[in-house]
């Protein structure tokens, strides 16, 4: 099947500053795509430029196998969901809605039956008569989506649609979003800096820093195999564990060599068959440090911790050691005995560690 | 093609605008300054001579006088606009219950022309029937009151009369500038247990500093722009007494036939205006691009 | 006991405070009436006076209310007062300023509003020097401009006409009409244009379905700051009318410099008040928005 979005190439400057450097970019229809990254990384204007709102430098953007680098956004088969929602605050709810088909010249009879359909499906039937400045921002939200469906486009755009609504309107709009996108099977580009977004909502994360693209991948890979230090720290929360280390090679296996102030190095043996250089920087997510006892597997090594800090979070508890001059947080289990200034056996899963090259920043394993 | 024609539309929608502008703004700056330097009498002429006309300018006791003028109006009518207006924002901003009554009479001179100011005060002013007739009618039958009339003093009514139709705006610029200062700034120099008096001259007043110097600027345009105002209450007189460069170049343009005088006359002020103004601008539209 | 004590120590100094307080606020109170009635002083004796006859003028107070309430004054400004060699009152010159204001204000105002929308929310290379200009021409002293449109007029046949002077003044508004309507738009998050170009609208669409009808209270300041300019204008006025096409304001101080026959100072009061009547009542109708002008007029940026 064709990509229903192409990106070939594209770079994007203002005057002298690049915005984007050689973005390359597909998803097949019915993709979920996440922009993610923080603010200033480029994500918003990517999407901009996927919609036609801004021009790009160079390369090119197809959309269902045309063309579209010249294109007009009317004429780009796509509909977007702003920040802002943009909803035109001068026009009812059922004005906003139609207004798109209105420009295009569908008849009546058909604006009317593509609104109840829409307001049915997004169940906003009570609100079509109201503006915009008498809604929630939940209901703004729904609105927004609706002016985007009705449209029936080749390819959604979104950009960090859900910023301006409080935690608990988030998550629920969150999950509607992903209710959907399963349902109707369409094609998404979805911006945000959130990356507990980015993990539930897509099917195809990129990530992005400094207008490169840093990683593409399906949420699990993100997660489990980042490309560099930076999409390490980035994605997961709390964040991965990055702790610099020695390495000795020890016959088949790896030692790898973790500094302490007040005790002896910690010592871990990495088993499976890598390359690694004298000096690297390990990476271990805080859920594969357990409480010894509590994670079994053939890689699991414990080793004795001086427990910093504990911080309970209701279902979990998560204790913080130092490691390699590094606050190194762990999450145990609810109803751990873990002492602040306490000692404890902690268990280490070496089968998910991550190691990166301390020069580069780049993945070595 | 079509995509570049709407790309183009923003900008011919200005076109008409920006052509006016730079023929009816620049374009008469530059026809101005070119015969300010030519020996135009009646007619226009278009041989360059340099700079006679300048040197005429300042050598005429007119101009002298029209120039001298131009600073004492201009600085008592800034300076004296500023003080009662900020004298009166400060009070109006005590919790004043009619508040809004007295917003609204302070501010009406305003909405008048200074042809209709100039023609009240000229006849509040005028000594045979307005206010010193009247206070001498009370029994003190030598006061006397005849600025209007008097060649040393005349240009301090058309100070008098500038203040009263001005101080009230520059109360409207103030009364606004106290009330967006951050209310939990003052709260806070409450609690601290700030006099009042000090709390407006320790932090109120030193925060509104870009107001003051909007209104320095809105009033010192207003002043080298005093033409009507002048022209209504005194024409100029007792002699020239009261002439401004406004007035002198409107005189030596349509009453004198003298377009040299006129063209070099208006090219002062306008020096004199961006001598203010420029800075100004240029400071303004510096900090909105970063 | 303890109690007691403190009350009592407490209680005068609390009153003295409390009177000092009384005394403040009736000082305050009476700076503030004072300064309304400096304000209000002129209106009071140009209406007076207004409504005087000459022999009370001449032998009455200035501030005296008129014993005998006449209109004759009024009538003699509206229709009979001469200005020059005319003699027709107030009248035709009130009617200039109108065919003069109407189609002034209207055209600045559309133009300002266009202005307006494209420097806010379609910026092209090279915008932002445009706008530049554009403002410094709010500064310029208009006398630098005298010579040369005097001249202009005379060459397109507008010379002494009111269309000349509507031309005028339409151009010399722009700057302040485009500035206003700028910075309201401004204000107008500039994903409401982008979600319009996808819904498929363009340029002139979205300015008439989505800007326009949000426009209402910047057009209503932007209205009366023009109509109050163009009314209240004498310089552009005096110079590029003639006998017939003048401005009330002109009108206004030719009948009161008028050196024939007996000067008739409440006829000037009458004439005066009625030359200043329209920008008054917009100020009474729309103070708010007359402010707003005003204050945005001079706060740049």
């Amino acid at each position: 099947m064709a990509p229903i979005l192409d990106i070939k190439n594209l770079y994007k400057s203002y005057g002298a500053t690049e915005i984007l450097k050689d973005i390359n970019v597909a998803i097949e229809p019915g993709d979920f795509l996440v922009l993610v990254g923080p603010s200033g990384c480029g994500k918003s204007t990517l999407l901009n430029c996927i919609a036609g709102l801004e021009p790009i430098t160079g390369g090119a953007v197809h959309i269902n196998g045309k063309n579209m680098t010249d294109v007009s956004p009317k004429d780009r088969d796509i509909a977007m969901v702003f920040q802002s929602y943009a909803l035109y605050p001068t026009m009812s709810v059922a004005k906003n809605i139609t207004f798109g088909m209105k420009v295009r010249g569908v008849d009546a009879a058909t604006q009317a039956a593509k609104l109840a359909e829409v307001a049915a499906q997004l169940q906003i039937e009570p609100l079509l008569n109201r503006r915009p400045g008498q809604l929630s921002g939940g209901q703004r939200q729904r609105v927004a989506m609706g002016r985007a469906l009705v449209r029936d486009p080749a390819l959604f755009l979104f950009d960090e649609p859900l910023s301006n609504l409080d935690a608990k309107l988030r998550v629920e709009m969150r999950t509607e979003i992903k209710k959907l996108h399963h349902n109707l099977g369409a094609s998404m580009v979805y911006v945000t800096h959130d990356q507990i977004e980015a993990m539930t909502l897509a099917t195809k994360i990129v990530v992005m820093k400094g207008g490169v693209i840093q990683q593409i991948g399906t949420p699990a890979e993100i997660y489990n195999t980042p490309a560099n230090l930076f999409v390490a720290d980035f994605m997961g929360s709390p964040a991965m564990n990055l702790i610099p280390a020695s390495v000795r090679r020890d016959g088949a296996f790896h030692r790898i060599e973790i500094q302490r102030d007040s005790a002896e190095p910690l010592v871990l043996a990495d088993q499976r068959p890598l390359n690694l250089p004298d000096n690297v920087i390990m990476g271990l997510r805080p859920e594969d440090i357990a409480e010894a006892g509590f994670r079994a597997g053939a890689e699991v090594q414990e080793a004795n911790c001086l427990i910093d800090m504990v911080e309970p979070a209701g279902a979990d508890t998560y204790v913080v050691s130092q490691l390699g001059g590094k606050q190194v947080t762990a999450r145990l289990h609810a109803e751990t005995s873990a002492r602040a200034g306490q000692a404890m056996n902690l268990a280490f899963d070496l089968a998910k560690v991550s190691y990166f090259a301390p020069e580069t920043g780049e993945r070595l394993n | 093609m079509t995509k570049w024609l709407e790309r183009q539309v923003p900008k011919m929608v200005l076109a008409p605008t920006f052509a006016a502008i730079l023929l009816f703004v620049y374009g008469f700056i530059g026809w101005t300054a070119w015969v300010s330097l030519t020996k135009s009498k009646l007619m226009p002429r278009y041989e360059i001579e340099g700079f006679q006309q300048y040197t005429k300018l300042f050598d005429t006791p007119r101009w002298d006088t029209a120039m001298n003028n131009l600073f004492i109006f201009g600085a008592l009518f800034i300076v004296i606009s500023m003080v009662l207006g900020l004298l009166l924002a400060i009070f109006l901003d005590q919790k004043i219950r009619t508040e809004g009554v007295i917003r609204t009479i302070y501010l009406y001179p305003m909405a008048l022309s200074m042809i209709v100011t100039g023609t009240a005060w000229k006849w509040i002013l005028n000594p045979g029937l307005g206010v010193q007739a009247m206070v001498q009618g009370w029994g003190f039958e030598t006061f006397t009151f005849d600025w209007l009339i008097n060649p040393d003093y005349a240009i301090y009514t058309i100070v008098l009369a500038g203040v009263w139709q001005s101080s009230g705006f520059v109360m409207a610029l103030f009364l606004a500038g106290l009330r967006s200062v951050d209310g939990e700034i003052i709260k806070a120099a409450q609690v601290d247990g700030i006099p009042t008096p000090r709390i407006y001259t320790a932090i109120i007043i030193p925060s509104m500093a870009p107001i003051f110097l909007s209104a320095f600027i809105v009033l010192s345009h207003l002043a080298i722009k005093s033409f009507d105002l002048v022209i209504a209450l005194t024409g100029g007189g007792p002699g020239y007494a009261t002439d401004l460069p406004a007035t002198y170049m409107y005189a030596m343009a349509f009453s004198r036939g003298n377009i040299g005088q006129a063209a070099s006359s208006a090219m002062i002020m306008m020096a004199v205006v961006f001598a203010i103004v420029v800075p100004y601008l240029y400071s303004e539209l510096r900090a909105k691009h970063d | 006991m303890t109690d007691a004590t403190i009350q009592t120590a407490r209680s005068p100094r609390k009153t003295s405070s409390r009177t000092g307080r009384i005394v403040l606020r009736t000082l305050l109170y009476v700076f503030l009436i004072a300064f309304a009635l400096f304000y209000l002083m002129p209106l009071f004796v140009m209406l007076t006076t207004s409504l005087k006859s000459l022999d009370e003028i001449r032998t009455g107070s200035l501030i005296a209310l008129p014993r005998d309430i006449t209109f004759e004054a009024w009538k003699t400004a509206w229709s009979g007062a001469c200005s020059g060699i005319r003699c027709e009152g107030l009248r035709p010159y009130l009617l200039n300023s109108l065919m003069i204001a109407i189609p002034g204000v209207a055209l600045s105002t559309l133009f300002g509003a266009m202005n307006g929308y494209v420097f806010a929310q379609w910026k092209f290379r090279g915008a932002n020097l445009l706008f530049s200009l554009l403002l410094f021409g709010c500064f310029i002293p208009f006398q630098v401009v005298l010579l040369p449109m005097a001249r202009v007029l005379g060459i397109l046949n507008m010379a002494g006409t009111i269309p000349g002077l509507i031309f005028v003044h339409t151009v010399y508004g722009l700057g302040f009409t485009t500035l206003f309507f700028r910075n309201y738009y401004v204000t107008i998050p500039m994903e409401l244009v982008r979600a319009a170009k996808i819904d498929g609208a363009g340029f002139f669409r979205i300015f008439w379905s989505i800007f326009l009808p949000l426009s209402l209270p910047i057009i209503v300041v932007t209205v009366i700051w023009q109509f109050t300019q163009i009314w209240n204008d004498f310089l552009f006025g005096v110079s590029f009318s003639q006998a017939g096409t003048q401005p009330v304001t002109v009108a206004l101080n030719n009948i009161v410099n008028s050196t024939t026959g007996v000067k008739e100072y409440n006829v000037d009061m009458a004439a005066a008040i009625l030359a200043a009547l329209p920008t008054l009542l917009v100020y009474v109708v729309a103070g708010k928005y007359f402010i707003r002008g005003l204050t945005a007029g001079s706060v740049k940026g």
